[in-house]
């Protein structure tokens, strides 16, 4: 692989117009300790079937961010749009999944695909041939009638997957989605997500702080600041498509993990820094 | 045998073993003079005891009298302990100022009041089912109170983001997430309920079970009162499956 890292300051040039749209959001918050402000002056869009990540450092306010996207956090400045929609609590453009294990544990497989088709309500047996749909499409055949407790973490993230994508969300919003997975794992869900949001067109937003998962599935990565997390730089990976976790061993990957660690790492231990300073003033 | 019947079995076969054991332990104490038998009957006694009370103390009618009893107890705490754990959990300021005293309620003797309830209900079934609802209220409260409380905030971010109305979200996760522990409350209130209602039947002379155990107490016919204290462990026993299975059917995953 003989492509060379391609580095873009500004949100890359469109053709269509942007399907989401985060313009100038701020968010603080009231702390003992004062006013913390989680995000700052966050600007950037989200083209219709693209891949974007949003990386930086814990506690830079990335999952601020996907709750004020999500529209379970309101209280905040600039706007969101969604399609040229305003973002005013859960839109139902926007699907979302969580970092924490989110399947139903009193639903089974099917069950937990079908719950938006339910919520929606679908006749039954429409819902369970939907929901079988996508049990399909993330590989869990064969578990249909399995409670989440007897399934692997990777597998019950795949229900939280199919289950969000059930509702047929235009923007597919992840929090860590496998933050709490081995690496193998993770790089095989990894090809996954790769699978799907190749075969739906699915335009997708991951939060992560896992680099290589970034540069492995996203086609910008957007690099945040420690706290106040701001924009830190906008990186295009130009890496060809269809990936799959083979690429991670390409020289290409490499050098675009080393660079976005280049600009993580700054940020990262200026966090790791004031995690001392606190836990010292704590003593 | 598969390896679930054996994993089932086997709980199944200890518990009883260990039952087996202890009843032959206290036989052999008693037997043995280690344990005064003028205060606890052998247990062969109180084996040959079964028939006698059964054909002569009419104990299927006593029997049906205190499942009655413990039945409506039991659909009143469900309907009210948990109608009032939800109200508490839903308003805080109500929560903040009551729970204290609901938790300190829980272990106050109200089996002591039985006169001020036969004050208001009379000598009837009304005042016994009320005694034994009111001591497994609080547990019935508390527990709700807890399970609601325990859900975890990733299921109901879920549910927000699927837009659910606040109905949706209260019967779609926040019910199902409490589930088990509400149903740990049901069995505790249960248990509180079960042992009021014998002890009230036994108070005030009238009823099912209890009242069958203060006459046998009376005519000092110890194997019979233990034997009828069997009869009100079988009810507590047949009300903890019939719940098992409510609770498996609600929730097959529990």
């Amino acid at each position: 692989m003989a492509l060379a890292p391609q580095r873009s300051d500004a949100p890359r040039a469109a053709a269509v117009a942007p399907l989401l749209v985060v313009n100038d959001v701020s968010k603080k918050f009231e702390t003992p300790d004062g006013v913390v402000t989680a995000v700052d002056h966050m600007s950037f869009d989200v083209a219709p079937g693209e891949f974007l990540a949003v990386i930086g450092p814990s506690g830079c306010g990335k999952s601020t961010l996907f709750n004020i996207i999500g529209g379970l956090l309101d209280g905040y400045d600039g706007h969101v749009t969604v399609a040229g929609e305003t973002v005013k609590g859960p839109h139902p453009s926007i699907g979302m999944v969580f970092q924490e294990e989110s399947a139903f544990p009193w639903r089974t497989v099917t069950e937990n695909v079908a719950f938006p088709l339910e919520i929606a309500g679908q006749p039954k047996a429409q819902r369970i041939e939907r929901a079988r749909h996508f049990v399909d499409l993330v590989g869990l055949r064969g578990f249909e009638n399995r409670y989440p407790a007897e399934l692997s973490g990777g597998m019950r993230q795949r229900v939280a997957i199919a289950r969000t994508l059930a509702s047929e969300p235009k923007i597919l919003l992840m929090d860590e989605p496998f933050g709490a997975l081995d690496e193998q794992t993770r790089l095989l869900l990894g090809d996954k997500v790769l699978q799907i949001q190749d075969q739906l067109k699915q335009t997708c937003l991951l939060i992560t702080h896992n680099i290589t998962e970034a540069v492995q599935l996203a086609d910008r990565v957007l690099v945040m600041t420690y706290r106040p997390g701001k924009l830190k730089r906008m990186v295009a990976i130009e890496l060809p498509r269809p990936r799959s976790s083979e690429i991670v061993s390409s020289d290409a990957f490499g050098r675009y993990v080393a660079q976005i660690w280049g600009d993580l790492r700054e940020e990262a231990s200026r966090g790791m820094h004031d995690d001392e300073t606190l836990r010292a003033a704590q003593k | 045998m598969t390896a679930r019947a054996q994993n089932n079995l086997v709980p199944f076969a200890l518990g009883l073993g260990t039952l087996i054991c202890a009843v032959l332990l206290a036989e052999i104490l008693i037997r043995a003079g280690l344990v005064n038998r003028f205060i606890v009957p052998m247990p062969s006694q109180i084996a040959g005891a079964f028939h006698r009370v059964i054909t002569e103390e009419d104990i299927p009618h006593r029997f049906l009298v205190t499942a009655r009893e413990a039945l409506w107890a039991t659909l009143l705490l469900a309907l009210v302990g948990i109608g009032i754990g939800v109200l508490l959990y839903r308003v805080k300021l109500l929560r903040d100022a009551t729970e204290t005293w609901v938790a300190a309620f829980a272990s106050a003797p109200t089996v002591l009041m039985y006169p001020l309830f036969l004050v208001i209900f009379g000598r009837s079934e009304k005042t016994i089912i009320m005694m034994g609802f009111v001591a497994g209220l609080p547990a019935v409260i508390l527990k709700t109170i807890e399970g609601l409380a325990g859900t975890r905030k990733v299921l109901v971010n879920v549910g927000r983001s699927f837009k659910l109305t606040e109905v949706q979200l209260f019967w779609k996760i926040y019910f199902p997430a409490a589930m088990p522990t509400i149903f740990v409350g049901m069995r505790l209130g249960m248990i509180f309920a079960l042992i009021n209602i014998v002890g009230v039947e036994f108070l005030i002379n009238f009823g099912g079970l209890g009242q069958l155990i203060n006459d046998l107490a009376e005519r000092y016919d110890l194997p019979g009162t233990y034997a009828a204290i069997c009869f009100v462990i079988l009810v507590s026993v047949i009300f903890f499956f019939l719940t098992d299975r409510l609770e498996k059917w609600l929730r097959p995953a529990a």
